[in-house]
């Protein structure tokens, strides 16, 4: 098997700060990820020939998108010779892309980057603002099947499958609650974390209900912020001031029809087909993974990530987590170390890219749990997914 | 029948969010019209499809055309909104993921109406209303059946 990923490292990696209504502009939180991400590999703006972003320009969702990988392009005055843009591949798609260009030849060095402002462009309406304006316009899209149900957000559709998971194998809230407590208590170590309050399972429970099974501490947090990696050649790896992080595999499949209410099982999501396809690529095997990094944009996903990565038997993720003690920092399989989206904030995934890299640079500081030689990483919801393997070389 | 004829059949939720339907999915969108919901089905594989396409997903035969179904199914899952996303939006109600009796798997995304949110569960067997959309579309939402089965 031809395994573009070891051909590739992550040379640096940087982050803006991370936080609710930032008074900077989208741009300028791209700008200090990427230069902090520069610095930290050692690689000068011109020697930078590749760029790369999820989901690029071309949205008018508030704040979901950032800068398209044009405008970056433009502020940063790069000299690409390949450039990727595109919502369809999932939120890895930028960083998967620049994989493969770099070991295809099209480019040497990649900046990868990945911005949201969802904090400030939602505003003081919140959530539910983002969608005031949508009532008089016909709904196209994917959303064309779930809008004119009065299923609007992504809290509605995911909470679906919690259901149905419940319902199958006994999952509870407590199981959910035990996710938030620790991504909370995690956030505590991290200073850019939006959310560093302790919080209790008792909090959890009082926290007013959006949509059956999720109440407001099983959503992830809307934040302004920006995090970005330098995708560079193995060749390289030794050349810059800082470990580079190794890929061991990536896993990219999506292969079920990629609608939000055909599912054919309900209890699954796509993640299952991007951890089978992250296993096919791989020498490792769960048992050799050290901490994980899952998505949390809702507290229900990374059960459904511990099931597919097969950390556990379906339908066991809830009594896995062990009331929390197995996924603590202090674990047998910390997860989230950075306080995940719960409470880090919604960087839309490449956060977990971001705090895996951290890790592996034993970097954490209160977090930092252990010294990780493999760290999992798993992102996105119902039938979106992309996995990665990160090892320390 | 007329649409007035038809009014027992009628949700009466709105106003629902109009869809934008592709030439594909007119007559699903339609169906309400004449008060029976009508699916797309496999004139080769004989399998019913969810959304509609111009080809059967399964067996890619482009003999696929619009049939109506009974209207009876039970939920598949469920969750009870509470957060008001928009600002007719007060009081909880359910959105479910039907699965209609035709065929195992024949499954799309709706809304409960008329039926207590203490009765919503997995399982509870749920019968297609129409709620209007305006431009001659309707919104298929289904309301829990009666002891009788209607």
């Amino acid at each position: 098997m031809t395994r573009p990923e070891r051909q590739v490292v992550i040379r640096g990696f940087g982050s803006s700060q991370v936080g609710r209504r930032l008074p900077v502009s989208e741009m300028a939180l791209t700008v200090d990820a990427c230069l902090a991400a520069l610095a930290d590999a050692g690689i000068g703006r011109d020697e930078i020939d590749g760029l790369a972003t999820f989901p690029g320009g071309g949205f008018d969702t508030a704040g979901l998108a950032g800068p398209g990988a044009d405008e970056v392009h433009a502020a940063l005055g790069l000299q690409t010779n390949w450039k990727f843009g595109g919502p369809e591949g999932g939120q890895l798609s930028g960083f998967f892309s620049a994989c493969l260009a770099v070991a295809a030849g099209l480019a040497r060095h990649v900046l990868v980057y990945r911005t949201v402002g969802e904090a400030s462009a939602q505003g003081a309406a919140g959530r539910a603002g983002a969608l005031a304006g949508a009532a008089d316009v016909a709904v196209s899209g994917f959303r064309r099947w779930l809008a004119p149900f009065d299923a609007h957000s992504p809290a509605n559709w995911i909470a679906l499958y919690a259901q149905r998971h419940m319902h199958e194998f006994g999952t509870t809230r407590e199981h959910l609650g035990t996710i938030a407590v620790n991504n909370r208590r995690n956030a505590a170590g991290n200073p850019n974390a939006v959310y560093r309050t302790p919080m209790t399972l008792a909090d959890y429970f009082n926290a007013r209900m959006i949509t059956t099974p999720f109440g407001m501490l099983d959503c992830d947090v809307p934040c302004d912020g920006s995090v970005a990696f330098v995708v560079s050649h193995v060749d390289t790896a030794d050349d810059g001031p800082n470990p580079a992080i190794g890929i061991e595999s990536i896993g990219w499949a999506m292969r079920h029809r990629p609608l939000w209410d055909q599912w054919a099982d309900m209890t699954e999501m796509a993640a299952w087909d991007a951890a089978s396809h992250l296993w096919e690529r791989s020498d490792l095997h769960p048992g050799d993974v050290d901490q994980v990094q899952l998505y949390d944009g809702f507290s229900f996903l990374p059960l459904v990530w511990l099931e597919a990565l097969r950390f556990c038997g379906k339908g066991e993720s809830g009594p896995f987590l062990d009331s929390g003690k197995r996924i603590a920092v202090a674990g047998e399989l910390p997860l989230n170390t950075g306080g995940g989206q719960l409470s880090a904030g919604r960087l839309h995934g490449c956060g977990l890219l971001y705090e895996a890299c951290v890790q592996l640079r034993d970097q954490g500081g209160d977090r930092q749990a252990g010294r990780p030689d493999t760290v999992a990483v798993g992102v996105g919801g119902g039938p979106t997914a992309g996995a990665a393997l990160l090892v320390r070389r | 029948m007329t649409i007035d004829e038809q009014a027992g059949f009628l949700a009466r939720v709105g106003p629902l969010l109009r869809p934008a339907p592709t030439r594909d999915e007119e007559e699903f969108w339609r169906s309400g019209a004449g008060g029976r919901l009508r699916m797309q089905r496999c004139g080769s594989c004989g399998r019913w499809q969810h959304p509609p396409n111009p080809v059967c997903f399964r067996c890619l035969s482009r003999q696929v055309a619009f049939e109506p179904v009974g209207g009876d199914g039970s939920v598949y899952s469920f969750t009870i909104n509470h957060q008001p996303w928009l600002p007719r939006l007060r009081d909880p109600y359910a959105v479910i993921v039907v699965e209609l009796d035709e065929q195992p798997g024949l499954r799309f995304v709706s809304r409960l109406v008329d039926t207590d949110m203490a009765d919503v569960r997995i399982g509870l067997r749920v019968r297609v209303v129409f709620e209007p959309l305006g431009e001659g579309l309707f919104a298929p939402l289904f309301t829990a059946a009666r002891e009788d089965g209607r």
